[in-house]
């Protein structure tokens, strides 16, 4: 089988991988760089589960090809802490309650970190449309939307 | 995963062309991606090489107005098309339609021309590129046609790029100063759902124009130059009759988004919409 040497930023750190060109981004990250915060889910671009950011952008890891991302720019979960803590994004999102089983909440959190990135202070329509592509099975989202709009207000941790 | 399959990241067209001339139809051409990649999965495809067309010097992302036409290349994605202030102030219904792909997560990779290529029934940028009159550019070694979408979209996953050719970009003629156009779409939820109906309107002074998507083989479109669809103090019985004269051109299949007659319905219903509002837009302008 081929293999294809991909050299790109992970995180904020060089990484090189040797993958063969079906594997996806999402299947390189948990199953070659043990970063198993990204989650898989549909595996099709449904559920967002698998949102990370590619040259800063949200993006489906399940639909890009680990070799598409030689030379780019990758964003995980993981990559959001800074030096042990959380950020104030995920802060909000504890902080609102709004983390029932978990397993979306990489992926929202990535999309919500994209969309703050771009529009810093989103109305409520708009953080709807930021995650119209990331599903959460417990349907817990009024609450994912307040965390979102509490990180663009700044304030975490009052409720 | 898929299965395997060869890789290929060409800088040059030429390369480009050298591959699709080796592999023929076993080349798959990769742009977005967020369409081939599930088909890889699902088995529905199974090329031995992708060709990744988002390297290649003279294929550049990009969108360029010229002479009363925008001509955007294939790498560029819906994202920036979305953007983008040309397109925004002379295709609006083409932003609509756009801003309806997917997700966020799916337009910040999807490229309009990856859209029309996948040729689905469904594809939600196909009846504002077919309202609008839109051309598709093929290139290949020997040189380079174009072809109104029309003719490009064949049927289901049908279309009529050559096996050595490339879809090199989308060419949109700038509609004249006096038209209005929207585009509707009839979904189950906001967001990653295919459309159980879509369509566009374009309205100029004389000639409106409508395209359908999701309700036959392949989206296509219908023109009126009477002026009786344009005028909105025309007949109101002749109107509706035109109306009801192009939904009858739909041949809509029953599925789990929607029965033939609901779809039917709905056609009608909204195009009576679309062409309000893409009047009121004209006469707003």
């Amino acid at each position: 089988m081929t293999q294809n040497l991909v050299t790109f930023t992970l995180n904020g750190a060089a990484r090189t991988i040797t993958v063969p060109p079906q594997t996806t981004l999402l299947d390189a990250l948990r199953w070659q760089l043990d970063l198993t915060g990204t989650k898989k889910c549909c595996a099709e671009g449904e559920c967002g589960a698998c949102t990370v950011l590619l040259d800063g952008r949200a993006v489906n890891s399940c639909l890009v090809l680990a070799i598409e991302v030689d030379q780019a720019a990758v964003t995980t979960i993981e990559g959001l802490q800074n030096a042990g803590r959380l950020s104030r994004l995920q802060d909000a999102f504890l902080a609102e309650g709004a983390v029932q089983c978990g397993f979306c909440i990489p992926g929202m959190v990535m999309a919500a970190h994209a969309l703050l990135a771009e529009n810093p202070q989103p109305t409520g329509t708009e953080v709807r449309e930021g995650l119209s592509g990331n599903l959460c099975r417990c349907a817990g989202y009024q609450r994912i939307v307040a965390a979102v709009l509490t990180a663009a207000r700044g304030a975490t941790g009052e409720r | 995963m898929a299965p395997s399959f060869g890789y290929a990241q060409p800088h040059h067209l030429s390369e480009a062309f050298d591959i699709l001339d080796e592999y023929g139809r076993d080349a798959s051409l990769l742009a977005g991606g967020t369409d081939l990649v599930v088909g890889l999965r699902k088995r529905r495809i199974a090329p031995r090489v992708i060709v990744d067309l988002k390297r290649i010097s003279d294929l550049a992302a990009g969108i360029e107005e010229t002479e009363g036409r925008v001509c955007i290349t294939a790498p560029t994605r819906l994202s920036d098309i979305i953007a983008d202030r040309r397109i925004q102030g002379h295709f609006p219904a083409l932003v609509e339609a756009a801003r309806t792909v997917g997700s966020v997560q799916i337009r910040n990779r999807a490229t309009l021309t990856g859209n029309i290529c996948n040729a689905s029934p469904a594809a939600d940028t196909a009846p504002a590129l077919l309202a609008y009159g839109a051309e598709v550019v093929l290139i290949s070694r020997h040189g380079s046609r174009r072809l109104p979408l029309d003719e490009f979209l064949l049927g289901p996953r049908r279309t009529s790029l050559g096996a050595q050719e490339i879809a090199a970009a989308v060419d949109i003629p700038v509609p004249p100063a006096r038209t209005g156009s929207q585009f509707a779409r009839l979904t189950r939820r906001r967001g990653v759902d295919l459309a159980t109906v879509s369509l566009c309107c374009t309205v100029g002074s004389q000639v409106t124009r409508f395209a359908f998507g999701a309700v036959g083989p392949r989206p296509f479109v219908l023109t009126d130059g009477s002026g009786v669809l344009a005028d909105p103090d025309s007949n109101p019985a002749a109107r509706t009759g035109l109306l009801r004269d192009f939904v009858a051109q739909a041949t809509p299949i029953s599925d789990l988004r929607g029965s033939r007659e609901y779809r039917q319905a709905m056609l009608l219903a909204l195009s009576q919409r679309a062409l309000r509002t893409a009047i009121a837009r004209r006469d707003r302008t």
